[in-house]
């Protein structure tokens, strides 16, 4: 059985069906995806998903990787944080290896597709060789959260961007005045994927065992994030304080410490003094494994995503997929996920959270109510069959210039 | 055309991508002046896409103006007038406009303090507008069996079409489904049945069920 007809079972068949019918207007287009690694990361993890699938459902989609040294990539690290709003110094002499670089790989890669499609900020130059391919088209996907970026940096980005044909966002805040034509197109969860996929009894109770967790001793109430100040793990224990005070409850936090982060010692050991001697809180700091998250989820009676600051947050689309009773800071992509009293809470403060978390508790019904609505939400706008649809749309929006496209 | 000349009824869909203008505005003026100048399908999106994120969620569909007027100026009176503008009474995206604008000039014309209200940056209102596709589907319908049975299985996307477009887009007074069952089928009675609901005020998955609830009682009593 082709993998895409597996979707069926999840968003009806008519929705598969108006995806191969799509596919069909592409007929003939090659399209090339590129970015800068082949794993890790979430776009080759995205990449790795949709260019199988859309290559069965008929659109010749290929896969390519730039050529890069470890100074490159030091540039385009700082470029990211820089993007992010955080501070960072990028001297001429890193610019100069920014541009060898892209001139080589500009020289020596093969391009060929009849819709570029380029990912961040890293093989951004590349379309410096849109002259020698005629017809051709360009996308630019940027995957960072650009809604404050350093002003150098964006202005030297964008001179690029701007001899696009589209650039692609996550979000309306990440939106720019800019000559390209801006489209916004949300990430996505694979129902399928080891993260999301129905797990059974036996593959919970190895993590709990492995964890020594025991979700029917307590309710439990859950954040998964890496240890990270704007994720405020803090905030999440002292909302759990002010719910134990009325609901006998136990805590989960789990976070991985990313590798270029400093930073997630000294949070992760924030955790653990503000966790004391609770014996109802757990803070596991584990590697990123995708089945374990999926458990984790799972057993939660509640999952918070108390953020300061976001991008999508794609854990609080992975948590409403489980049909699970949310609790998260309004920011960032957060709220097109989840509509306040409809599929899940939306707070602003630890007071708030708190207050959310223990209304969850006491009422399991209505908790019951809006995890079930999240699913249904999750399912009709962030899974991966929505964001394939998205993308070939988004390629025959490259042939018409029209508000309304009569295929 | 949904009609051919065997008087089938081939059901479309309409799908969205949406796009960026990189416009925003953070008080009502703002607002206002780029409601008058944003392109038709600006209008459209914020006045509808509502209706197609949160088909399975909201039997409300609070438009985008009267939910950031509610939610980032605070000004609850003048968001209520606009959510509840009768957005069905309007043949065309530009009258649904004029409406809009009428009704934010009225308020600050009453009440210019409203004015002084500004969104904090995080909550500035982004204007995207919409580009759509429009695309036939593989199902048709013959009769009034087939057309219940597709209903039961179509897209909700595909409903929205027929359902909502078809009014803005044939700037008549009635719906796809209404006008192939009264002007083929000749089922008048459900023709008007059907082009008397308002379809804005139901969430998708209802009113996918409210009108199979209509053609399966119209044949029903048709057998009988």
């Amino acid at each position: 059985m082709q993998r895409i007809n597996r979707y069926e079972q999840v968003v009806g068949k008519s929705k598969v069906d108006e995806l191969k019918m799509l596919a069909g207007y592409l007929e003939g287009k090659v399209i090339q995806h590129i970015n800068s690694t082949s794993t890790g990361g979430g776009v080759a993890e995205i990449l790795s998903k949709i260019a199988p699938l859309m290559q069965e459902l008929g659109v010749n989609t290929q896969w390519d990787v730039i050529k890069g040294t470890p100074d490159f990539f030091d540039v385009t690290k700082s470029i990211h944080n820089a993007l992010h709003g955080k501070e960072a110094i990028i001297t001429s002499e890193m610019w100069d290896v920014f541009n060898d670089v892209s001139s080589m790989n500009i020289r020596e890669m093969n391009l060929y597709g009849d819709i570029m499609f380029i990912h961040d900020p890293q093989p951004i130059a590349l379309i410096k060789r849109r002259s020698r391919m005629k017809n051709s088209k360009w996308i630019w996907r940027c995957h960072v959260d650009v809604s404050a970026p350093d002003k150098d940096v964006w202005g030297f980005l964008e001179k690029f961007v701007n001899k696009y044909d589209a650039a692609v966002f996550s979000s309306a805040h990440f939106a720019h005045k800019m000559k390209a034509r801006q489209v916004l197109i949300s990430p996505s969860i694979d129902p399928f994927s080891d993260k999301n996929r129905e797990l059974t009894q036996k593959e919970i109770d190895v993590v709990l065992n492995k964890y020594k967790l025991d979700p029917q001793r307590k309710p439990l109430i859950c954040q998964i994030s890496r240890y990270d100040a704007l994720k405020d793990p803090v905030g999440v224990i002292e909302a759990y304080k002010l719910v134990k005070k009325y609901v006998d409850c136990q805590l989960l936090l789990v976070g991985n410490r990313a590798t270029d982060d400093p930073e997630g010692d000294k949070i992760y050991k924030q955790v653990l003094e503000a966790k004391g001697d609770d014996p109802d809180i757990t803070a596991l700091m584990v590697e990123d494994i995708p089945s374990e998250i999926n458990a984790f989820q799972r057993v939660s009676d509640v999952i918070v995503q108390k953020s300061i600051r976001e991008g999508f947050a794609l854990t609080v689309s992975e948590a409403l997929w489980k049909g699970k009773p949310v609790v998260a800071s309004n920011v960032g992509g957060i709220p097109l996920q989840v509509k306040h009293k409809y599929s899940g809470m939306l707070c602003h403060t630890i007071e708030g959270a708190a207050f959310s978390i223990k209304q969850l508790l006491n009422a399991p019904e209505y908790a019951r109510r809006l995890g079930e609505n999240g699913r249904e939400h999750i399912r009709q706008n962030f899974l991966l069959t929505r964001h394939i649809k998205e993308y070939m749309l988004l390629f025959l929006s490259l042939y018409s210039d029209k508000d309304v496209v009569t295929l | 055309m949904n009609e051919n000349i065997d008087k089938s009824f081939r059901f479309s869909t309409r799908l969205h991508l949406r796009v960026l203008t990189g416009l925003r505005a953070s008080n009502i003026e703002e607002l206002l002046e780029l409601i008058k100048k944003v392109p038709g399908s600006s209008i459209y999106y914020h006045t509808h896409h509502f209706l197609q994120q949160h088909k399975y969620l909201s039997p409300e569909p609070p438009n985008d103006f009267a939910h950031w007027i509610t939610r980032a100026l605070n000004e609850d009176v003048l968001g209520e007038k606009i959510a509840s503008i009768d957005t069905i009474k309007f043949a065309t995206i530009r009258d649904l406009r004029n409406e809009i604008i009428r009704t934010i000039e009225g308020c600050i014309k009453e009440n210019p303090r409203i004015k002084l209200r500004f969104a904090s940056p995080d909550k500035v209102f982004h204007f995207i507008k919409s580009t759509s596709f429009i695309l036939p589907t593989n199902y048709v319908a013959r009769n009034l069996q087939d057309f219940l049975e597709i209903l039961k299985k179509i897209t909700p996307d595909a409903i929205y079409f027929h359902m909502f477009e078809a009014r803005l887009r044939l700037d008549m007074e009635t719906n796809d489904f209404s006008f192939w069952l009264g002007t083929s089928l000749f089922e008048v009675e459900l023709a008007e049945k059907l082009a008397s609901l308002d379809p804005y005020t139901y969430a998708m998955e209802d009113l996918r069920k409210r009108i199979i609830e209509i053609v399966e009682k119209r044949l029903k009593n048709a057998k009988n």
